[in-house]
Parts: C-alpha cells; sequence; structure tokens
C-alpha cells in the first residue's frame, strides 16, 4: 500500500485489516463511531463481516462469537461503551479467548478502566497506548498477534485526537512469527467424537462433571504473570542525568515530548519517559529512567491516575508530583486546553521551577 | 398380581442405582407395568420395578431424567410370563 | 426370547448420564431431544452450542457437541458471530427463561429481528432454578416463588412476557414452536419442533425458535411426582403448546388457547 493521508480511525481499521481480522461488531459512539464505519464498509470487500450490534454488550457477545470459531476479531467504544463490556471482557479473558479492542477515550480519564478494568475478577488485558497514528498502524498489528499469542484480551488505548488527526502513513503487513495452531476453537466437526470442544470461561471440559476454579484461576494468574514479565514496551529519551523527568502517555505524550525537546535546546535537563504498554506498566524500565532525578512529573489529563503506577514504580525514590489534571473541551470529549504544546511546556517549566528553586 | 398371565412384547433395563426416585415413569407407562419398589437404592430411595405387560412403548425413556432406562421389543412378537 | 434395542440408554451425541440436577427436572429431557435432532437433520459434525447460564449449564459437558459458554441472556449475541464466521453450521443457543426473556430481552430480539440463521432453544420452567426458584419474565400470574411468594401480582409483579408470541411477528422468524415435556407425547413433540427449526435453518430461511417448558418442581414447591401436572395446568395452560410461526404464518398463543379450550380440542 502507497503511503497516504489517513485519518487514524480509518488508519486503525485498515491496520486490522492487514492483520487478517475477520469480524468486527460495534455501537456509534464519539469518538468510536468512524472505526465503526471504516469496519462498516471494508470488511464485506475484504470477505469479512462488521455487524452493527444493537448495544455494546452485543457487540462485544458477537465478537465472542466469532473469537471462539478461531477468526480473528475486534470490538471497540469509548469508555461509557466499555463501561456495559465490562462482564464479558473479564469472562473473555478467562475462557482465553484473543479479543482486540479498539479503547477509543474521550481523553485520558479511562486509565484506570483500560488497565484495572471494570470487570469482576482477577483478570489482566494487554493495554497498548499510541503516541500517533504511525504507532496505532504498528500497535494495531502487534494487538492482534500477542492476542492469538498469548491467547488473551489486547486493548488499543486511543482518543478523539488520534481518531481524528489525519497523518500520512503506509500499511505494511507485519510479520511477527509463526503463531500455534488454534485447535481449541469450535467448528462443529468434533461432535460425536466424545472430545468435542467446549470454549468455556469455567474450565469445563467435555464428559468431566465439576470444574475447579481454584486451579483454573492460578494458571491464568501464571500466564498473567509471565506476561507482566515479558510485554512491557516503552519509549524513553535524555533520561540519563534528567533532574526532572515527565512522564506522558498517548497523544498528550506527543506534545510533551515535543516541551522537552525544546527545553532541552534551551539547556534545561529534563527528560521523557513513555509508557507504551499501560499494562505491564513497564515498571523496572521507569525505575532505571528515573533514578538520579530529583523529581518526576506526571502529565496527565485527567485527576490522577496513571500517577499511581509511578509512584509504585518510583517507590519513594524522588518525589512524584502531578503537572497535568482534567482538561476538556465543552463536548466532554477529551480535547482539552492542555493538549496544546505551549500549555504543556509550562507545566514542565513550572516542575523544572520548582527543582532550582 | 394375581397370578393371571400378561403378554409382554418389550421389556425394560432399568439404571436402580441411578434412579433419584421422582417417579415420572409411573403414570407415563400406558399400560401401567411399572411400580415403585419397596426396597431402597443406595442414593436411599425407592425405584421402578417392572410387572409384565410391557410394550416396549419407550414412554419410560422419553419421561425419565436420569437416563434409567433401556427399552427392547421381542423379535418373535410376544412372549407370555407369568406374573408373580 | 430374542430382544431388538429400541430405546438406547442415552443419544449417540451424548458423553455419560450422570448429572447433579434435582429429582423430577424436565430439562435433561429435553436435553436427550435435542441431542437426537441434530443428528436426525445430519449435523453431529457441523452443530455449534451457544450455552447459557441456568441448571442447564451443568448438562453442558455432557453434550459431544462443539459448543462456547456464554454468559446469562447472551448467547444470542455469541451465535450471531459463530454463524456469521461459520455460516454452514448448525448454530443453537440453549437457554432459560430467566436468561433469554429477563436479562437476555434484548438478545434474542435482535437476534430473531436481523433473521440471523440459528436456532434459539428456550428451557422455560417460569423460575429462576439455579439461584433456587425466583420468578422470571415468564413466570405466571398467581404462581408462587421466592420472590413472589403469595404469588405473581400483576399489579405489583407486572404480566409474564410471552416470548414465542414477540418472536413470531419478527419478519426474521422463519420458525417459532413451544412444547412440553409433561408427558411421552409432549417429549416426542419437542423433538419435532427441533427438526422442524433446524431444517428451516439448514434452508435458510432465517430465524428459528424452540419453546420447551420443563418441569422444576424444587423451584416450584412441589413433591417431583407432581412436577407434570402442575407443569401442564399452571404453565401451559398460559404458555400453550403449539407452532406460532411457520411458512409465514403467525398464530398467536391466544389461538392456540382458544383452540385447546375447544371440545374434542388438543
Amino acid at each position: 500500500m502507497t503511503r497516504r493521508l489517513m485519518e487514524g480511525s480509518e488508519a486503525i481499521a485498515e491496520a486490522a485489516l492487514a492483520a487478517g481480522c475477520r469480524f468486527f461488531a460495534g455501537y456509534p459512539m464519539t469518538p468510536f463511531t468512524e472505526l465503526l464505519e471504516h469496519f462498516a464498509k471494508r470488511l464485506p470487500e475484504t470477505g469479512g463481516v462488521c455487524v452493527n450490534a444493537e448495544s455494546e454488550l452485543e457487540a462485544i457477545g458477537m465478537a465472542w462469537g466469532a473469537l471462539a470459531t478461531g477468526a480473528r476479531a475486534a470490538t471497540g467504544s469509548t469508555g461509557q461503551g466499555l463501561a456495559l463490556m465490562q462482564e464479558s471482557l473479564s469472562e473473555i479473558t478467562r475462557a482465553e479467548l484473543p479479543l482486540v479492542v479498539f479503547h477509543m477515550a474521550r481523553g485520558q480519564g479511562d486509565y484506570y478502566q483500560a488497565t484495572r478494568g471494570g470487570g469482576h475478577g482477577d483478570y489482566r488485558h494487554l493495554v497498548y497506548a499510541p503516541i500517533d497514528v504511525a504507532e496505532a498502524v504498528a500497535l494495531t498489528q502487534l494487538a492482534f498477534d500477542r492476542a492469538d499469542r498469548w491467547r488473551n484480551p489486547v486493548s488499543i488505548y486511543g482518543d478523539y485526537l488520534l481518531a481524528h488527526v489525519a497523518e500520512s502513513v503506509s500499511i505494511e503487513r507485519l510479520d511477527f512469527g509463526p503463531l500455534p495452531a488454534k485447535d481449541w476453537a469450535v467448528d462443529g466437526s468434533l461432535g460425536g467424537s466424545g472430545r468435542a470442544r467446549i470454549v468455556n470461561p469455567l474450565g469445563m471440559e467435555t464428559g468431566v462433571k465439576g470444574i475447579d476454579p481454584d486451579a483454573f484461576w492460578k494458571r491464568l494468574q501464571a500466564k498473567h504473570d509471565e506476561m507482566a514479565r515479558r510485554e512491557a514496551r516503552f519509549d524513553a529519551e535524555a533520561t540519563d542525568g534528567a533532574e526532572l523527568l515527565v512522564v506522558a502517555f498517548g497523544t498528550l505524550a506527543r506534545f510533551a515530548r515535543y516541551a522537552v525537546r525544546e527545553l532541552r535546546r534551551e539547556g534545561a535537563r529534563v527528560g521523557l519517559f513513555r509508557p507504551i504498554t499501560l499494562w505491564p506498566f513497564p515498571v523496572e524500565a521507569l525505575r532505571r529512567a528515573a533514578a538520579g532525578a530529583r523529581r518526576v512529573a506526571v502529565l496527565e489529563m485527567n485527576a490522577g491516575q496513571m500517577i499511581d503506577d509511578v509512584r509504585l514504580a518510583v517507590l519513594g525514590d524522588a518525589p512524584v508530583v502531578p503537572i497535568g489534571g482534567i482538561s476538556s473541551d465543552p463536548a466532554g470529549f477529551g480535547i482539552g486546553p492542555l493538549l496544546d504544546a505551549e500549555r504543556v511546556r509550562e507545566r514542565i517549566e513550572g516542575a523544572l521551577a520548582v527543582e532550582a528553586a | 398380581m394375581s397370578g393371571a398371565l400378561r403378554e409382554s412384547r418389550g421389556t425394560v433395563r432399568i439404571a436402580i442405582e441411578r434412579c433419584k426416585g421422582c417417579e415420572l415413569c409411573i403414570p407415563a407407562c400406558p399400560p401401567r407395568v411399572l411400580h415403585m419398589s419397596e426396597a431402597h437404592n443406595a442414593r436411599g430411595v425407592l425405584y421402578p420395578e417392572l410387572v409384565p405387560g410391557c410394550t416396549g412403548c419407550g414412554a419410560c425413556l422419553l419421561v425419565c431424567p436420569d437416563f434409567c432406562f433401556e427399552v427392547y421389543r421381542y423379535e418373535n412378537g410376544m412372549g407370555a410370563e407369568a406374573a408373580p | 426370547m430374542r430382544e431388538r434395542q429400541t430405546g438406547l440408554e442415552k443419544p449417540a451425541l451424548q458423553v455419560g448420564v450422570d448429572h447433579d440436577l434435582c429429582p423430577g427436572c424436565g430439562e435433561p429431557l429435553a436435553l436427550r431431544m435435542l441431542l437426537e435432532a441434530i443428528e436426525d437433520v445430519g449435523c453431529a459434525q457441523r452443530a455449534i452450542g451457544v450455552v447459557g447460564i441456568g441448571c442447564y449449564t451443568a448438562l453442558a459437558p455432557l453434550m459431544d457437541v462443539d459448543r462456547i459458554q456464554a454468559l446469562h441472556g447472551r448467547a444470542p449475541s455469541v451465535a450471531t458471530g459463530a454463524k456469521r464466521m461459520r455460516p454452514d453450521a448448525l448454530l443453537f443457543t440453549l437457554q432459560g427463561d430467566g436468561d433469554m426473556v429477563s436479562e437476555g430481552l434484548q438478545e434474542v430480539i435482535h437476534t430473531a429481528a436481523r433473521g440471523e440463521a440459528i436456532t434459539c432453544v428456550l428451557l422455560n420452567n417460569g423460575v429462576f432454578g439455579e439461584t433456587g426458584g425466583h420468578m422470571t419474565a415468564t413466570t405466571v400470574l398467581g404462581q408462587r416463588t421466592k420472590n413472589s411468594l403469595d404469588g405473581r401480582d400483576a399489579a405489583y409483579h407486572g404480566h409474564p412476557i410471552l416470548i414465542g408470541d414477540l418472536l413470531a411477528q419478527l419478519d426474521g422468524t422463519a420458525y417459532a414452536a413451544r412444547a412440553s415435556v409433561h408427558d411421552a407425547a409432549g417429549v416426542a413433540g419437542a423433538k419435532r419442533m427441533l427438526k422442524r427449526a433446524f431444517e428451516t435453518q439448514l434452508r435458510r430461511e432465517g430465524f428459528s425458535f424452540v419453546e420447551i417448558l420443563t418441569m422444576c418442581p424444587t423451584g416450584w414447591f412441589v413433591g417431583t411426582a407432581e412436577g407434570p401436572g402442575y407443569l401442564d395446568r399452571v404453565l401451559g395452560s398460559v404458555h400453550v403448546t403449539g407452532e406460532l410461526k411457520r411458512e409465514g404464518r403467525f398464530v398467536p398463543t391466544a389461538s392456540l388457547r382458544a383452540r385447546a379450550a375447544q371440545p374434542g380440542g388438543d
């Protein structure tokens, strides 16, 4: 595919198709709607299916069924819609299905929802927070691979800005290496064999009475612990010798990066740490990046969510302060005044000034 | 039970140890040849017993929630059995 | 005397016979008919079942058919996704009345409206059996449950929903019927309806629905031997058995009830 200007929603949809996504179901809600529009148009053209679900609950249910047959499938919404899907998000994890979720948030206030989950029980999703459309294209394809590799849901944390900014991108199909066959998937063929498959979140097996949640949940926990050890991703720049370390994620980090580079050119000893996986949060990498810093400033557009994870990583080695905060537009879609290079620079300068004092 | 002869066109095998004593088979049997036992099985419930006159219709099998019945028809049409 | 076996202990598509459902429960009777119907229409190696949450969930491991376990009320959407990816498979759901008509009312209606070529099977005993016998959207007026101890009262609890009628009126529904397992004839009738529903699906005519009334003596506070009579009298007088939609023609439950009330009527 040649490079062309595409808004984020379209690019993400094309990346999903390049990854072999064959099924999508969704319910319109800002700023997720355009993603649904693109899938509705393009999936039938590629031999897949897009269903306009009558509710978010039904959307994730349909994706569940498609996944169970072995197809690559996805759903998504914004925070409010994902709130409706929580039971299914939790149980699909226990059913070990490779769901990809496009969480097009209204800003950064869904960090807790994305990383802690609002569903019941112990479960974890891999969560990628792209900084721009090009990274979203790469992470979308990675998401489908990791979902299959771990048999676990993976989320892309996007937002209004990501959905609507147009960037020049080229969608090249990425190859992440061979994956095991999906012999657990149901197609009807094992009926009557005595070993018919049952895709389920309880550990039920054909011909076996009863379940063992203790063993089942412990095995899942072990899998999630392994994912936590192996899947953390981050980006860090100028952290060696930095006196102030700024931590930011997603599209806001793009403004932070710009401001940090500008301040560095002016001689400030400021670095930037950007988690790319919100879960697993890159704890070790952040601890290393913060070593030697006099202060860690967390820039996020919410009342303080990622800052919990930053504090847990830094563990008192340096003071951790919030320099972001709630910042919204009149519609509440997350295009707040803080999404501005000048204002971000002012916040970072404020943290530097405290440093100098 | 009077000693009169009744013809059985079929018979059943009953997994009496699996029976939960629900008694649904009793009224379901058209010739009424199933009667609850007097002895208890290992679960502590009464279970059905067959007397002569079975037609092999399979109604008991259809209404048993615990899959306790196997139903058979006699090849040569009928057999006469003395009632106990 | 030589014997010929005419009734097998269990269907070929069943693995084992050991389950812990209550004595006198009607759900295993429906299970037998369901598994036999799948085999009778030649779909043993192309059937995918989506199981809801209720007492019958414990029967899922006994089914030697590829299955997906869904959440309470959510089997129709799961079945939709599966069928869209495997259009040649025989897709069915297995759900209780609490699951399908209380929690999942929206799902089954939308699925039928879309005309998804799947068969939704409702096991209706008028209660939430698994939680111990509580009122659902199909509980009939006057029926005593643990949260309607004086009997369902229209003024306080509202009226039962006859889901078959709602679904039958949708253009996407090609076949809808209601059976009852209170006696052997009813059990056999359930299988006939299931087969017709599956054949409707295989001919890609649209959505099909079979409701099977089952006994729940535990949830009804009656002895096991009284279960069938209670089912026929209390539930069966409201949720009347018969075919509600076939070949484009909708016959409302009220008509089935009137027909049944006529002298010589069934």
